[in-house]
């Protein structure tokens, strides 16, 4: 992890007070004056997102009701060099809503109309700040859904999961948030009108949604979203399976989709992990197992009895030591209730946790498991882990205590640690939370200078004056040199196949 | 010539152009070079960027060189039970992996299945300065910096050579069944639209000439109750799936009888990319439509103005398939802050303009 935005040094050549004048009062002109906040009191509330160990008060907070006062404010803070960061339910993981010094907070809180459900085209068109759920809610009468549901899906919005790309635990078989969304509607930092995508599968030209859609806001403000619906599944089940090796439940992970199975959902959790959440939800959880898995199978009925046949016997063979499958939906959701209260489960045996995001080759589940334990005595402190297995998607959360000197230090070590060995595991720093602040210094590890100068050069042809959520996702050259981290090449590591914990 | 010094032999073509002032056409095996505005400069052949490819059956990802050919790889994956589940259209045997990504085309199972961009999880990339960079990876869930990777799908080489890429494969669907209905082309959507909204495992369909033909895919027991729900006359897989070929290779007697028309009639083929909802646009030609109403297939000689106009005004976007005359644009105009982001694109990849400059938009 890294420290916070280098304001420090801007906020030398500016008198913030002097400069948030000038901006309120510029902004006064094209917002009314509840839309605009700029007393400390009003401001607070949005000094972090749901990475609360970065903050930051913004300059000043918009909160622009329609689409020409959007394009107002961003035609006058291009006009006066202001930064501006596009914020939606501020759920984020990795800190890409934390506020810019002297910069704009633009809320698109008041964005939250469903502005039509297609059932004809399957689609539906929203602003963005509608809330995931919200979504899936208003295309139930249809007997359609929003697919992608990331764990903050009640609260998360639309806007934030385009910025993203966020994921969920349906992502092996449905995709992340770009495969759902079809068009993106919002303004460039000159405020000009722009659509990415079409209602059509395809749109003219360079696929502009694909890097539009997770860039965390760098590239362009979205107002309003087009998202693909799909048919409601008639059934779902779920099995929970136990294992009394974390090897043997990484390798049944693979069994799975050897055997030609695309689950729903596929998770993973560690023993320790398990039993902390049982004792939050009681979900009825194996507490001697080494590790569980669960794993969904959604479809027509026959379907389902199917796969889940195929599921339990491919379990089974990998030496489960208890499995069950789900009878009633009151019995699948219970089963999931423990996994989706990790979080605040790990919450509750630890005064506070870091969550880290990597991605793994699915093979390397367990190597990854045994190298945590490892890194637990290194760093002294303990991990329990989550992950979505199918996806090779990792949660570890790192459990320390800020109030003891030196634990959060170590805890950002231990993280650092984990995300190098993703990276020379062939992964990534982050799966679906993003970059944000948090991972910046990872970033260095993970592309080279000349790639990381050519995705600058990516925004900077969208946002040329550079004005949209600076200093996010990607690192300067100087920053990385500063940081010491080293570029770890793909593939190109000496003796890639040893261990190394 | 090992992989590291064929990879560095195309850096070196690209340097040197650039240093000449002269521009390159990326060229795999040709299948494709019909497909948008005519193309310019010295021929860079990638057929020798052809390292062997990493098949990973159990992470569901496969990673080839862009020289390799298509039919390799698919005989490749097709050998541990998986697949693209896109059906890329190889247009001739020779039809390599950077031509696939390249022009980002995709068959009949789109609709359903996704895109090449969809599958596509990261690239190794030559940019116009003869830099190779890596963007995405192999693993299914990165959301590490901006999507590079995905942005060079259906580029057509404008912005870098593709070296390598990493691609999300999926097993071989269970099951298979060909249905075949007596429809015309309204109440043809209608059915495609009222099926869609049921859980059914509709793959692909084609309505051309009177006839809707469908395809279910997926587990035995999802396919065998969704033939019962849909009805319609079996077509054996005898003829299926030829017939599926045909669509996705454009050998179907739609796509001859358009290169006849094109040929002697002076008639261009469009593809109409339009939202799958859209109404019939009533234009005057031949017709076929996919991808659920999501892409229409056009033979005609009227107007090339009025059949774009058309597609605009409905929400979608015509393209020139094929045909001479290309003298409206083979692809529909850009918004103007969008054609201003292409040419910052094309500035900051290929600053020097070497690589296939106008094949995308005229220059770009």
């Amino acid at each position: 992890m890294n420290a916070p935005l280098p304001a420090a040094a801007v906020l030398d050549a500016v008198d913030p007070a002097t400069r948030r004048a000038e901006v309120a009062d510029a902004l006064a002109q094209v917002l009314p004056a509840h839309a605009l906040l700029s007393r400390r009191e009003d401001t607070v509330p949005y000094e972090c997102d749901g990475l609360t160990a970065y903050r930051q008060v913004p300059l000043v907070v918009a909160l622009p009701e329609n689409e020409a006062q959007v394009a107002a404010v961003l035609r006058t803070c291009h006009r006066l060099g202001v930064p501006v960061v596009a914020r939606g339910a501020g759920t984020g993981l990795s800190g890409g809503a934390l506020p810019h010094a002297l910069g704009v907070t633009l809320s698109l809180a008041k964005f939250s109309r469903i502005v039509a459900i297609d059932p004809l085209a399957r689609t539906a068109t929203v602003q963005s700040g509608v809330r995931n759920l919200a979504i899936s809610e208003a295309a139930a009468p249809f007997g359609l859904f929003y697919a992608p549901d990331p764990s903050s899906q009640i609260a998360c919005t639309i806007g934030g999961n385009v910025a993203e790309n966020s994921g969920g635990v349906h992502c092996l078989k449905y995709g992340m948030t770009l495969h759902n969304v079809l068009k993106v509607r919002g303004f460039t930092v000159e405020g000009e009108a722009v659509e990415f995508g079409a209602e059509a599968l395809d749109a003219p030209g360079l696929d502009l949604l694909s890097v539009v859609v997770g860039s965390e806001g760098m590239l362009a403000v979205i107002v309003e979203v087009t998202v693909k619906l799909l048919p409601r599944p008639q059934l779902a089940r779920c099995i929970v399976a136990s294992f009394d090796d974390v090897r043997k439940a990484g390798d049944a992970v693979a069994a799975i989709i050897a055997a030609g199975i695309i689950p729903a959902g596929l998770e993973m959790m560690d023993g320790p992990m398990t039993a902390a959440v049982e004792d939050f939800v009681h979900a009825g959880y194996d507490l001697d197992a080494a590790a569980i898995l669960l794993c969904e199978s959604d479809g027509t009925p026959a379907e389902v009895e199917h796969e889940i046949a195929r599921m339990l016997e491919v379990m089974r063979a990998s030496g489960a030591t208890r499995f069950e499958a789900s009878a009633s939906e009151a019995e699948r959701l219970r089963f999931w209730s423990g996994r989706k209260n990790a979080f605040p489960a790990s919450g509750r045996i630890s005064p506070d946790y870091m969550c880290m995001d990597s991605t793994i080759p699915r093979k390397r589940l367990a190597d990854m498991l045994e190298a945590i334990g490892a890194m637990e005595k290194t760093h002294r402190l303990r991990c329990v882990n989550v992950f979505h297995a199918g996806d090779g998607n990792l949660h570890p959360l790192i459990l320390f205590d800020a109030n003891v000197p030196d634990e959060l230090h170590r805890a950002e070590a231990f993280g650092a640690e984990i995300l190098e060995l993703s990276v020379e595991m062939g992964g990534t720093v982050t799966g679906e939370h993003g970059v944000g602040v948090e991972k910046l210094g990872s970033m260095c590890v993970q592309f080279s200078p000349v790639e990381r100068a050519q995705m600058l050069a990516l925004k900077a042809a969208f946002d040329p004056a550079g004005l949209l959520n600076p200093g996010k996702m990607i690192p300067t050259l100087h920053r990385c040199a500063e940081g010491g981290k080293m570029h770890v090449k793909r593939g190109l590591l000496p003796f890639p196949e040893l261990p190394r914990f | 010539m090992n992989a590291n010094e064929a990879v560095e032999a195309v850096a070196e073509r690209i340097r040197a152009a650039g240093g000449a002032g002269r521009r390159l056409r990326i060229r795999g095996g040709g299948t494709k070079d019909f497909y948008g505005e005519p193309a310019e400069g010295d021929v860079l052949d990638t057929r020798g960027l052809d390292a062997p490819a990493e098949h990973e059956p159990t992470e569901l990802v496969v990673t080839a060189s862009a020289g390799t050919r298509l039919r390799t790889l698919e005989a490749l994956l097709a050998e541990q039970g998986q697949c693209l589940p896109f059906e890329p259209p190889h247009f001739g045997p020779e039809a390599t992996v950077g031509g696939m990504i390249a022009t980002g085309l995709s068959g009949p199972s789109r609709a359903a299945a996704g895109s090449v961009r969809d599958h596509l999880l990261g690239v190794t990339l030559l940019t116009g300065t003869g830099e190779q960079m890596h963007f995405g990876g192999r693993v299914i869930k990165n959301v590490a910096g901006y999507d590079v990777s995905r942005l060079i799908a259906g580029s057509l080489g404008i912005l870098g050579v593709v070296v390598e890429a990493s691609l999300k494969v999926l097993p071989m669907a269970e099951a298979c069944v060909t249905r075949r209905f007596d429809l015309n082309p309204a109440d043809a959507l209608a059915a495609l639209q009222a099926w869609g909204r049921q859980p059914l495992p509709l793959d692909a369909s084609a309505w051309w000439n009177g006839n809707l033909v469908v395809r279910l895919r997926g587990s035995i027991a999802a396919v065998e109750q969704a033939a019962a729900t849909v009805g319609g006359d079996p077509i054996d897989d005898a003829l299926a799936t030829p017939f599926w070929e045909g669509l996705r290779e454009h050998t179907d007697p739609f796509f001859e009888a358009a290169d006849e028309a094109i040929a002697h009639q002076d008639a261009t083929l469009w593809r109409l990319s339009m939202p799958p909802a859209a109404p019939l646009l009533g234009l005057a030609g031949d017709e076929l439509i996919e991808w659920h109403g999501a892409q229409r297939w056009l033979a005609t000689s009227i107007d090339p103005g009025s059949v774009r106009a058309a597609a605009t005004a409905a929400g979608g976007h015509a393209t020139i398939f094929r045909g001479r005359d290309r003298s409206a644009g083979t692809f529909t105009p850009l918004a103007a802050p969008l054609a201003r982001i292409h040419e910052r694109l094309k500035q900051a990849f290929d600053p020097a303009g070497v690589l296939n400059p106008g094949r995308l938009y005229p220059g770009l």
